[in-house]
């Protein structure tokens, strides 16, 4: 059995535990106080929570979540302890658990067994103040569905989320999470997916505003045949901590998972962590997996940690890999564009548009693709890069 | 009508081992219309001198002047440069991942004209020149020089060249790596361009067999960070003979 977890001698405050291992309770008081000396919380602007980590908070109300459903799919809020809530995972750590319990209702999005729809499926959440608030959204895709589910998440706010995704066997669902914040805001989103035999899943995740934005998206192949592709695009300038921890768990026989993230980065104090994890079972035979992780510094003083996790606990795979890189603008590439009469600013626009845009096109959403890229745009804008 | 002056250029890198001087006093005049052959010895400073006049950062100016119409370079961005007339077909050409070569083109066409082009005269003229330099026409899609082979670079500077319309172009071994068909091709672009606009060119080369399709007005011999002497094509034919002892023995 060959392990590749968390390296105790890179920080020596936790030790080894296989990804697995961790305890899953709905319960705050089954987790630790949060504090860097816990490898989950390591990078964490602990000032930055906004309360997020209160045991007690109130939650997002029916009115602060527009919603426009395409043909097929159907919205509806139901209680937090009634089905399918909890079908898709549970809370690894406190803060998840904390949105958890104080969640009471749940947004429940179905969309219909064998139902096929091109129109994505948008859901707003706006908030307008830094109370700490808890959300939780449930999305259940039927069997054998096609939709594309993007959820947007804007304004000032301070938000403890869990997302639970299902996939039903067959089914096909693009779902999106855009974190667009204004200066202030604080947001731990917690999401689970778990699919269904031959179901795939393109889970995208976008990461644009706030100062602190923490999104962990876990997936569980415990069917065979599963597919999901994790894609993330994040722009950070000084006021943003972004941090992104994919994390896949191959349990079931032949599942493919593939995971890029990209980020670009300017000012001085921006910072942007990603830990991806990926877990190889024992049982889950045939497995192929990728994952990368890759970030553009456009100026001094930003920082990106990049830690790819592998385990591995079967040798009959077909394939199992990871890439991480973090670098600096390439001179010569400004060099090349500038000798050619195009402006310095310009160039980098060229640069990290460039950059994201392997990622970005996967995004494979029309309107998602082309919101993106203007608020890539305006990021960069902005900050007059 | 343009001139490019070159007055007293000394050059110098810094590495690991602190300063180096590479280019020690260079002159050289080139006018529209001229053709100026460089060729020296590897490491001589050829490429120094190609990058030192459109003002990459990594090469610092101790010494001399470059004047374009009077204007002086030095004081330019490297972007201004290429703007007021100046261009660099480059000896390795970078890769720009993510950008096609099409976006490329465009923005650089826009940011050269100070507007937009036309978009159907625009879309014509590219095509037009890829048929000339024959480059395919999927070649826009793909990314600026990621995955292209030693030839196909080549050819998209020269395609470059053609649709930037510059005033004075140096061009820093085109011709190495380029098979017999290609090196045609690629003299062809040249040749149009020069018959077009009036080109000024300063070519950099190892061979006399580039100097068959692009005939040269003057030929440089390039030694140890300056030219070392200055002749009409028959030097070329010299050198081929002769390669570049003779100079190496007297500098030294
Ligand atoms: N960044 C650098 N650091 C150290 N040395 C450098 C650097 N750039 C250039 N040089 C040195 O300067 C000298 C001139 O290099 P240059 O590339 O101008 O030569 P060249 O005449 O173009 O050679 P070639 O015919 O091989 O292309 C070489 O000795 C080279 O190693
Ligand atoms: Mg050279």
């Amino acid at each position: 059995m060959a392990q590749h977890g968390i390296e105790p001698h890179s920080h020596g405050l936790v030790p080894l535990q296989t990804r697995n291992e961790r305890p899953r309770s709905t319960s705050a008081s089954d987790f630790q106080e949060i504090n860097n000396r816990q490898e989950i919380w390591r990078y964490l602007p602990m000032e930055r929570l906004n309360g997020l980590d209160a045991e007690v908070m109130s939650e997002v109300s029916a009115s602060e979540v527009a919603i426009d459903l395409a043909p097929g799919v159907t919205a509806q809020w139901i209680d937090s302890s009634a089905a399918p809530v909890g079908s898709a995972g549970l809370p690894e750590d406190r803060i998840s658990a904390i949105a958890w319990t104080n969640a009471s209702k749940t947004l429940l999005v179905e969309v219909a067994e064998d139902s096929e729809t091109t129109n994505p499926t948008t859901l707003t959440l706006s908030l307008e103040g830094l109370d700490a608030r808890a959300f939780h959204l449930f999305v259940k895709a039927g069997a054998n569905s096609k939709a594309t589910i993007v959820l947007d998440h804007a304004g000032t706010g301070s938000l403890a989320e869990n997302v639970e995704i299902l996939l039903g066997a067959g089914a096909k669902l693009d779902f999106v999470s855009i974190q667009d914040w204004d200066k202030g805001s604080a947001h731990v989103s917690t999401q689970f997916t778990r699919l269904g035999r031959d179901s795939a899943l393109k889970h995208v995740v976008v990461s644009l505003g706030g100062d602190l934005v923490r999104v962990t998206p876990s997936a569980a192949l415990d069917s065979p045949g599963a597919d999901i592709q994790m894609f993330g695009v994040y722009l950070a300038d000084s006021s943003n901590y972004f941090e992104h921890r994919p994390y896949i768990d191959h349990i079931a026989e032949n599942c493919v998972s593939n995971v890029a993230y990209k980020g670009a980065l300017q000012g001085a104090g921006a910072h942007t962590v990603w830990v991806g994890d990926v877990l190889i079972r024992e049982t889950a035979v045939g497995t192929n997996s990728y994952e990368l992780n890759r970030n553009l510094l456009l100026t001094d003083g930003s920082r990106a940690d990049s830690v790819p996790n592998l385990e591995i606990e079967t040798g009959k795979i077909e394939g199992a890999g990871h890439a991480s890189a973090s670098g600096r603008f390439d001179d010569e590439q400004l060099f090349y564009l500038m000798a050619r009469g195009i402006s310095e600013s310009e160039a980098k626009r060229l640069v990290v548009r460039g950059f994201l845009h392997e990622v970005v096109q996967k995004v494979g959403i029309a309107e998602v693709e082309d919101r993106l890229i203007a608020s890539i745009e305006q990021e960069l804008e902005q900050v007059g890069v | 009508m343009a001139t490019l002056e070159i007055k007293n250029l000394h050059v110098s890198v810094d590495t690991d081992q602190g300063k180096k001087q590479i280019l020690r006093g260079v002159d050289l005049v080139i006018k529209s219309g001229e053709t100026h052959a460089v060729m020296g010895p590897n490491g001589s400073g050829k490429s120094t001198l190609a990058y030192s006049i459109a003002g990459h950062p990594k090469y610092e100016i101790t010494d001399g002047e470059i004047l374009l119409d009077g204007e002086n370079v030095l004081e330019m961005s490297v972007d201004e440069r290429a703007r007021a007339g100046l261009f660099l077909a480059m000896q390795y050409p970078v890769e720009v991942p993510g950008v096609s070569v099409s976006n490329f083109l465009r923005t650089a066409k826009t940011a050269l004209d100070g507007e937009a082009p036309k978009l159907r005269e625009w879309v014509g003229d590219l095509k037009k020149a890829m048929t000339n330099l024959r480059m395919d026409s999927d070649f826009t899609e793909r990314n600026v020089n990621e995955g292209f082979s030693g030839g196909e670079k080549k050819r998209h500077e020269i395609l470059q060249l053609e649709l930037l319309k510059p005033k004075i172009a140096i061009l820093d071994e085109t011709d190495s790596g380029l098979d017999v068909d290609a090196l045609k091709v690629v003299s062809e672009g040249v040749n149009r361009a020069k018959e077009t606009t009036d080109l000024g060119v300063l070519m950099i080369t190892h061979y006399t067999r580039i100097l068959r399709y692009i005939k040269p007005d003057f030929v440089h011999v390039f030694v140890a960070g300056k030219i070392a002497e200055q002749g009409g094509p028959e030097l070329a034919e010299r050198l081929e003979a002769e390669g570049y002892d003779r100079y190496i023995k007297t500098d030294a």
